[in-house]
């Protein structure tokens, strides 16, 4: 009796063992698949059966994408779009979330979700015309002034929910001491906003950073982001694999690294309204 | 910043003003974000409702033709299927990361070793860049050297065509997509999950309830409410899926994976009918709110029932 009830937990433990394992194995192999390709030499990579673990590690292919192509400079170009729009989106949006919260201006949350649900088209289209009207083409001011699409609604969001559980008992205390509206944000709130302020701010560069859409239609040779770059790597270079897997993996790496270092706060129900963009 | 410029107002001793003055007050800090929201979303919608009412080539006079441009796109057949491609990817790729995704959660419930770790493996897909996804799943999904053959080889299974023939591209889109997104789903029933009572399912241990009776009767309509807002998540961000498809595909072979917002791609930037586009959009702007609504109506009923 006590043997056979031991057993079955034992089974029981396995057969859980083994769903994590296959729960989890999709998405660890793929992204090792991606590091290995990235690793081997081509003639490796072109061997059937496939070759898993490469009999060499090489970095060879990380090199020959920065001699291949300016990717330094698209590199540069992917931080400083998304560095700029989630600044100004931090500028604007941080307040705004604020303002939202205490002045319970529901419409305008209802805006910015609005805003989530319309393909990213819709919002290129026109601003792709006047861009052209304007003369900014080619500048990397569109594509600044673009994302701003995305990270302005995730800012403000995140903010949103953030202020609203900040309890209201320290800001009402400064405005009974004679601060006003605007002192009481900058002295007690957004210092105790850090927190939210961090993931906003990861989340919108991340979003940002992983969009396709904006740059394949406004970015000209000179101002490509990565996904850009990676995406011309595929259709007009001999199509190597090593060179493709090692493009793919330094566009996509940043973003998982900063995945890790907010994770809690992603899990901790970030997801549930409205972070996706584009 | 224009709430800053602001000197401190209200004289010590002053009366404190109405609720509705004070809520009045926090407007000043939504006019910069409201500029921005109205510059890069509002005026984008509004211009594309003129648009579409205009025929319009980029680099031609525009003239005004009324609601032709929807006309003629009710009778395109390739806008047609264009629909028929979006709304099959999309009830794929809601419904299987929905069931995938919950499984997946109520795994991630239990407490186990290394869970903090394994859970963060798991919901890197999600995040990464989906240009980075679309080129390795084009890699795998090469007839003769790509993995997935090889592997269905190991199985026994003859090589598949995957997104290489017109009959299975769809379907090996549909796989990338639950790869890609199974994790977002799995957050929110997770998050389900945590907020259910334990009450429950201890006077059913009591009862004397199996399991699969526990999940049926009690785990499933307490975490309902999270899986229809995956569902309506999903729904809008399928019908939107962009980037996957155009990369691996670019709507081929044929026109075979070309779903709406392919077809929109195409319409604007490689034939640049700016006016025939504008109704696509507002035709696909429609056509995602009226699915997520369904979504919300049906689970509404389903509260009343």
């Amino acid at each position: 009796m006590d043997l056979t009830a031991k057993l079955k937990r034992l089974l029981d433990r396995g057969l859980f063992a083994l769903s994590v394992l296959v729960v989890v194995s999709p998405a660890a192999l793929v992204i090792l698949w991606m590091l290995s390709l990235s690793m081997k030499t081509e003639l490796e990579n072109m061997e059937y059966p496939p070759v898993f673990l490469p009999g060499e590690f090489t970095l060879r292919n990380y090199v020959t994408v920065f001699e291949n192509s300016p990717f330094g400079r698209y590199l540069w170009n992917s931080i400083v779009v998304s560095g700029l729009s989630t600044l100004v989106a931090l500028l604007v949006g941080v307040p705004a979330g604020y303002g939202i919260a205490k002045a319970q201006a529901w419409r305008l949350a209802v805006l910015t979700l609005i805003a989530r649900m319309t393909p990213g088209l819709s919002f290129l289209i026109p601003l792709y015309i006047l861009f052209q009207f304007v003369g900014l083409v080619g500048t990397l001011w569109p594509m600044v002034i673009i994302h701003l699409v995305i990270t302005v609604p995730i800012v403000v969001y995140v903010m949103i929910s953030f202020f609203e559980t900040l309890p209201p008992d320290l800001e009402e205390a400064a405005l009974i001491d004679g601060c006003t509206a605007w002192q009481a944000f900058r002295h007690v709130a957004l210092p105790l906003a850090r927190p939210g302020i961090v993931v906003g701010a990861i989340l919108s560069f991340i979003f940002s950073w992983n969009n396709f859409i904006f740059g394949a239609v406004l970015a000209g040779r000179e101002t490509r982001t990565l996904p850009v770059a990676v995406y011309n790597v595929l259709t007009f270079e001999q199509v190597a694999w090593g060179p493709l897997a090692a493009a793919a993996l330094i566009v996509t790496l940043p973003v998982l690294v900063l995945t890790v270092v907010i994770q809690k706060e992603i899990v901790s129900g970030l997801t549930a309204g409205s972070v996706k963009g584009g | 910043m224009v709430a800053q410029a602001r000197a401190p107002s209200a004289a010590p001793g002053a009366p404190a003003g109405t609720a509705i003055d004070r809520r009045r007050q926090y407007y000043r800090f939504i006019y910069p974000a409201l500029a921005i929201i109205l510059a890069v979303i509002v005026f984008p919608w509004l211009f594309t409702l003129y648009m579409s009412v205009h025929e319009w080539k980029v680099g031609s006079a525009r003239e005004f033709v009324g609601f032709d441009n929807y006309l003629k796109l009710a009778a395109d057949q390739r806008f047609r299927e264009s629909v028929g491609h979006t709304l099959y990817f999309t009830f794929l790729a809601v419904l299987l990361p929905l069931g995938f995704g919950t499984l997946a959660a109520l795994v991630f419930h239990r407490d186990f070793p290394l869970r903090g770790l394994l859970r963060t493996i798991f919901i890197l897909p999600m995040m990464a860049t989906p240009v980075a996804v679309a080129l390795v799943w084009t890699m795998m999904f090469h007839p003769q050297l790509g993995v997935l053959n090889y592997l269905l080889g190991l199985a026994g299974i003859p090589p598949h065509t995957w997104v290489y023939s017109p009959g299975t591209v769809i379907s090996s889109l549909v796989l990338v997509e639950i790869w890609h997104w199974t994790p977002l789903v799995m957050l929110i029933v997770l998050g389900g999950l945590a907020a259910a009572p334990t009450e429950p399912y201890e006077s059913a241990v009591i009862d004397g309830a199996s399991r699969f009776q526990m999940f049926r009767y009690i785990t499933l309509p307490l975490i309902m409410p999270f899986i229809v807002v995956a569902a309506v998540i999903r729904t809008i961000d399928a019908l939107k899926t962009f980037d996957t498809i155009y990369v691996i595909t670019q709507g081929g072979p044929g026109t075979s994976s070309e779903t709406i917002n392919i077809f929109l791609y195409l319409q604007a930037f490689a034939f640049y009918n700016i006016g025939y586009a504008s109704a696509v959009v507002v035709v696909f702007f429609v056509l995602v709110v009226m699915l997520s609504l369904l979504l919300l109506y049906l689970r509404q009923r389903a509260k009343w029932t």
